[in-house]
């Protein structure tokens, strides 16, 4: 019969409906995948008992692709098609990445089906198979993942929480996010990995708080400092060095071993197990005072040595010391002191080494979280917010939703939309922005929120509609309007509009991400790539469009106030004109419009005179000279 | 009778309380839905209701409402792993006949 796992009160899933989600930890050199069961965030592992999969792809002779720890094998003996460390070509350019280190044979990009979104700015790579994209290398990782976790939990996966160095930019998230869904993974959120090892110590239980946190990879180093408020993690700043990590470790036991037994450079095989024994010792050294290394090299030489751990952290000093530069860095960056840190959190298999834990505590003055294993971390907190948005919590558990997925602005005249949130802004949020009115003497104003990436109102998603009422009598463009846009941590959007001389005000509070799916979302976006260019063309038709209403307004009130000062046959030319333009108006051509702009504002020049003239007579008139203030 | 777990089972509830860092025990339950009539539930329990029974068995305390424990009374509840996927398994003698998954089932 299947098997149960405890839910929380109230909770229980309907047979056949478990919600069955996980966090996936993608990473550079490993990766993992991690679920809550019984409300406990354990990884998953293979069959043999792997946590760690390495993030290595091997397209096989025979058409079939491998991944894990027998294509690691492969990477010595079929470079070219064995594929490492994609995670750094991810939504990367031919330009960002240095061709010279790798040993694939990377290609231009063309545009494939699995790819389009991010094939304009992606490199793919040469293999047997045929050219991969990172994507899709990605998604073989992603998909041995995927079937590891329903094979553990005996079911479908409604989800993935799949984490990002807090970095990655947009193309980078994209092309992450592209991957999953080729490897038919629907991904609930992606979380930065520095908030997902935050979440795993339930540092988001606490109310606030600033954090670092400090990423010792295989091959990489990342540095980031979070800030917590109200449940919500901001990146504060990040830093790091994508060339140091665990590995370069290796490679200093690795020169010791060949300096002490005075050996010349060695062949590959070699020194592939040379390394390997420099990471046993390595490692061996984290909980003991010294490390013996033996082995039987090729042309018979046998080698025997032993390494203290005074050695060894004399060896690695300066390593160690290369990590506290970002570290720096990133303090600076966020503006902060040492003694304003709440915590730090130690992640990545390389933060075992104990001098390492020393050097971090005596940098920061205060002891380092370790007591959750450092390569898991990650993919821990990213299956406790998996858990939380496959709904496998009650409401009453906060959702960490720390950005806006689209943009929120509101209508202006002429069915323009006024972005005023920008879109991937961290939450809470709150922005300003001012608007006035448009005709004179204008006392309402109606204002229509909306949601979206596009130019036109009809074309984004109406949130809610609201009227501003009791804006004292103006003219037009005097009133100034302050309309506050305000998100707070649960993604709970308030908007309110006031009056700035009058001080009347009206507000108005919505839900934006309710009922807007991932897919949605994904959609509204591609629609707005793919249509800037009309876009950007309907904005320009309706702005020409409201100036000219504008200007038409204006000349007809002059013409209603003063057509005394001017003879009937200018001012049938003047109305000619309005009525050429007014026509001329409803037509698609902004250029034209402007051009009738200009013609009715030539048309008008002469009254203009006139009336400036009027004017100033009327004001100067009857008065001393001295008593008009100059 | 009365519900029992086994040393497994009541070790792994343990674990997870203490995890949980809240809770009194662990309640079971039938619900009627499912393909075969009622399925089982598994729930943390943060507070008692008034016409509970409670068992306590290997140093766990498990938790019935009144409408439950006729279908299930005499259960014992396992913790085991089947291949990769691990989790918690009623053994109820009340059961007649079950749906082909065992997630639901009739008395």
């Amino acid at each position: 019969m299947a098997l149960l796992q405890i839910s929380e009160p109230g909770m229980s899933a309907a047979p056949h409906q478990h919600k069955l989600a996980v966090g996936i930890d993608l990473g550079t050199t490993n990766s993992l995948v991690a679920t809550v069961r019984s409300g406990l965030s354990s990884v998953l592992s293979d069959e043999h008992g792997h946590a760690l999969l390495p993030s290595v792809v091997h397209y096989l002779k025979d058409g079939s692709v491998d991944v894990g720890f027998s294509a690691q094998k492969q990477q010595n003996l079929d470079p070219h098609n064995t594929i490492l460390s994609v995670k750094r070509f991810m939504g990367r350019g031919l330009k960002d990445i240095d061709v010279s280190m790798s040993p694939y044979h990377f290609v231009e990009t063309t545009s494939t089906e699995a790819n389009k979104s991010t094939a304009n700015q992606m490199v793919q790579i040469e293999t047997r198979a045929g050219i991969k994209s990172p994507v899709e290398i990605s998604s073989e990782i992603l998909k041995t993942l995927k079937i590891r976790a329903e094979k553990s939990l005996g079911g479908e996966l409604v989800g993935a929480v799949i984490t990002v160095p807090a970095y990655f930019d947009d193309a980078q998230r994209q092309a992450t996010k592209d991957a999953a869904r080729l490897a038919g993974i629907n991904v609930l959120r992606l979380l930065n990995e520095p908030t997902a090892a935050a979440v795993a110590y339930g540092l988001d239980n606490a109310s606030e708080g600033v954090y670092v946190i400090y990423d010792l990879g295989g091959g990489t180093f990342d540095i980031s400092i979070l800030k917590l408020s109200k449940g919500v993690f901001e990146v504060l700043a990040t830093n790091g060095d994508s060339a140091l990590g665990g590995d370069d470790f290796d490679q200093r036991i690795f020169c010791w071993i060949l300096e002490s037994s005075k050996l010349s450079p060695r062949n590959a095989y070699d020194t592939r197990l040379l390394l390997s024994k420099a990471r046993e010792a390595k490692e061996w050294l984290t909980e003991h005072a010294e490390a013996n290394i033996s082995c039987l090299l090729s042309d018979g030489e046998f080698v025997n040595l032993t390494l203290s751990t005074d050695q060894f952290i004399t060896l690695t000093a300066n390593l160690v010391q290369k990590t506290l530069s970002p570290t720096r860095k990133a303090l600076r960056d966020a503006g902060l002191t040492i003694e304003e840190i709440n915590g730090i959190v130690m992640v990545g298999g390389a933060t075992r080494m104990p001098q390492i834990r020393k050097t971090v505590a005596e940098y920061f003055k205060q002891t380092p979280l370790t007591n959750l294993d450092p390569d898991k971390v990650v993919a821990l907190g990213a299956a406790i917010q998996a858990n939380v948005l496959a709904g496998n919590k009650s409401d009453a558990d906060l959702l960490l939703l720390d950005v806006i997925p689209l943009s929120l602005g509101l209508e202006t005249f002429g069915g323009l939309a006024e972005k005023v949130i920008h879109r991937n802004s961290t939450l809470p949020v709150a922005r300003a922005q001012e608007f006035t009115t448009y005709k004179d003497g204008q006392t309402a104003m109606s204002i229509h929120v909306v949601q979206g990436e596009r130019e036109l109102v009809s074309d984004c998603r109406s949130l809610a509609r609201f009227e501003l009422r009791g804006i004292p009598p103006m003219v037009a463009g005097a009133a100034r309007i302050r309309v506050t846009f305000t998100v707070d941590a649960d993604g709970l959007l308030s908007v309110s509009a006031r009056e700035t001389s009058s001080n009347v005000e009206a507000n108005i509070t919505v839900k934006p991400s309710y009922g807007l799916s991932e897919d949605e979302i994904t959609s509204m976006l591609k629609a707005s790539f793919n249509s800037a260019e009309a876009d950007k063309k309907a904005r320009m038709l309706a702005e020409a469009r409201v100036d000219a209403g504008a200007i038409i307004e204006a000349v007809r009130a002059a013409l209603a106030a003063d057509s005394a000062l001017i003879s009937e046959q200018e001012k049938l030319a003047i109305e000619a004109e309005i009525q050429r333009l007014s026509a001329i108006k409803e037509t698609q051509d902004a250029d034209e419009i402007h051009q009738a702009v200009e013609a009715l504002n030539q048309a008008t020049e002469a009254f203009a005179a006139a009336r400036m003239d009027a004017s100033i007579s009327r004001a100067f008139a009857g008065k001393d000279l001295d008593s008009i203030n100059l | 009778m009365a519900i029992t777990l086994t040393q497994s089972a009541a070790n792994r509830v343990e674990t997870f309380l203490a995890n949980r860092g809240k809770g009194v025990g662990l309640r079971l339950g039938v619900k009627t839905t499912g393909c075969s009539g009622m399925a089982y539930t598994l729930e943390f329990v943060d507070e008692l209701n008034e016409e509970d029974t409670a068992f306590e068995s290997n140093g766990v305390k498990i938790i019935v409402d009144p409408k439950s424990l006729v279908y299930i009374d005499g259960t014992e509840l396992d913790f085991t792993k089947e291949g990769l996927n691990e989790g918690f398994k009623f053994n109820n003698p009340n059961v007649k006949d079950e749906c082909g998954c065992g997630e639901s089932f009739t008395v």
